[in-house]
């Protein structure tokens, strides 16, 4: 019989060779900083097309730990879960941990139940503090974690057992920083813009990438002897790119949603602020007075259309007030949208 | 026969109720009757007023988003019983009520009602049928 389709050893592709390569790049990231087969890894990020997800839950499937694929909300069954599986390793923002961390109580559940020993850090710029809280107050190791998903995803960049900040993988990647203003290549120690070239990857070529991330690259080795050199902390932007609770936010996203909503006049204010350890967004809106029809409903209504068209666009759901005319900031020249209240720690 | 009622948005900030009253007021505008719809993050006010073109233009002319709604002020037997007995009508005719609220002052002996309701028509022709006494513009104006 003609055309039935069977599997064939030999159909393993280019392709999927290289998604192989990059399992392994992920598997030695996980095993430099000490979780094993052993382990029980819950993977809280996003899954979906968000590489952090699928990203390391494939390479950690390598390494031959338990994984469960949680993915990300739910923070009573996040809690749950990691008592029930008593989960050793987690995968997830630092600003969700710590508020995981304040939730416990309210679930009755304390330290002892659970068996974290490892957190795997990332998505969003977070300070030696942070890490050293998230330590002391889980009692566990706190590795950080870079990643973008035009260079594949997670573990472009991980830290080893030292902490001392993170390898990145000279093997897959060049890196280089540069001044952005000049496009000059700048020295290890030097705080200028990343940018990343893929060694490993054919479908999407990435040449000389600028990551728009603020950082520098140490020239000094590391204790563990690993030779591919340390990224710093990400410093900053060079763009108006924000990360709200891990997810990357342009405000031009904002902007050209609100413009397309008749209701609304087109002056707004992005505002961001903290609501306990997470981060909160809220969109300021100034109503059309000659559509105010005196309708409770239809104005709930309304905020919930911008909330709603917002979503679909930025993929989190902001908090939406409205406001009278006239009552929000104008600015003469550019206008200073957003206003972004987080304590810089 | 309507009646008009001002709707005026107001933001969650402290102190915005009052900036309307304090308007109304230190322009001779009497508000006959009054209440507020709220939400967690806004209100919308409706009030009755004596001079309604003007109260609309000063609340405009000082950025206050302001609209006129059609009401209608409905006479109620002033006893226990009394509203029900016009809910009844309205129930059993199907005519749907949005929102009321009382005025403060009565034009005869009866008690004062604004009503706004889903089908304003429909309901003024329910109300026409079952005798149901319904108080005209002018005479509010004179309240």
């Amino acid at each position: 019989m003609a055309d039935v389709p069977f599997w064939n050893r030999e159909i393993e592709t280019a392709e999927r060779s290289r998604l192989q390569e990059l399992q392994l790049q992920r598997l030695k990231t996980i095993v430099g900083t000490g979780a094993t087969a052993d382990d029980v890894f819950q993977n809280m990020m996003t899954y979906g097309l968000f590489t952090g997800g699928l990203g390391l839950h494939y390479g950690a499937e390598r390494v031959g730990m338990t994984v469960i694929p949680i993915g990300g909300g739910n923070t009573k069954r996040q809690i749950q879960t990691m008592k029930d599986f008593q989960t050793t390793v987690v995968h997830i923002t630092p600003s969700y941990l710590l508020h995981i961390h304040s939730r416990m109580d309210e679930d009755g559940i304390c330290r002892k139940d659970l068996a974290l020993r490892k957190a795997f850090i990332g998505a969003e710029p977070h300070s030696e503090n942070t890490r050293r809280k998230l330590q002391d107050l889980l009692q566990i190791d706190a590795y950080n974690s870079y990643g973008l998903s035009e260079l594949n995803g997670p573990g472009v960049a991980f830290e080893c057992v030292c902490k001392k900040d993170m390898h990145l993988w000279e093997d897959s990647y060049i890196a280089e920083v540069i001044d952005s203003q000049t496009g000059e290549v700048l020295r290890d120690g030097q705080e200028g813009e990343l940018v990343l070239t893929n060694l490993v990857r054919r479908a999407m070529p990435t040449l000389r990438y600028h990551t728009r991330d603020l950082a520098f690259l140490y020239p000094e080795g590391c204790d563990c002897g690993r030779t591919h050199r340390r990224l710093s902390r990400i410093l900053g932007r060079t763009d108006d790119m924000l990360i709200i609770n891990g997810v990357n936010v342009f405000p031009s996203q904002i902007e050209e949603k609100i413009m397309k909503i008749p209701e609304v006049a087109t002056n707004y204010q992005i505002y961001i602020d903290k609501k306990g350890a997470l981060d909160r967004l809220t969109v300021k809106v100034e109503i059309y007075p000659k559509l105010f029809l005196g309708e409770v409903a239809k104005l709930e209504a309304l905020r919930n259309k911008i909330r709603e068209e917002l979503q679909a666009s930025i993929t989190i759901a902001p908090v939406v007030e409205l406001h009278e005319p006239g009552s929000l900031p104008v600015f003469e020249g550019k206008a200073k949208r957003v206003v972004d209240k987080r304590p810089k720690d | 026969m309507k009646i008009t009622q001002i709707s005026v948005f107001l933001e969650n900030r402290q102190g915005r109720l009052y900036d309307v009253c304090s308007l109304l007021g230190n322009n001779n505008v009497n508000i006959r009757a009054l209440t507020i719809a709220e939400t967690e993050s806004f209100g919308v006010l409706r009030i009755v007023v004596d001079k309604s073109d003007a109260a609309i233009r000063l609340l405009r002319d000082n950025q206050f988003v302001a609209n006129f709604t059609d009401v209608i002020a409905i006479e109620v037997p002033d006893k226990p019983g009394g509203l029900a007995s016009i809910l009844k009508v309205l129930a059993e005719n199907e005519v749907n009520i949005e929102y009321m609220y009382g005025f403060v002052e009565k034009f005869s002996d009866k008690a004062l009602l604004v009503m706004r309701f889903e089908d304003m028509d429909f309901a003024q022709q329910i109300l026409a049928k079952h005798n149901v006494h319904v108080v005209a513009e002018k005479d509010i104006q004179g309240l």
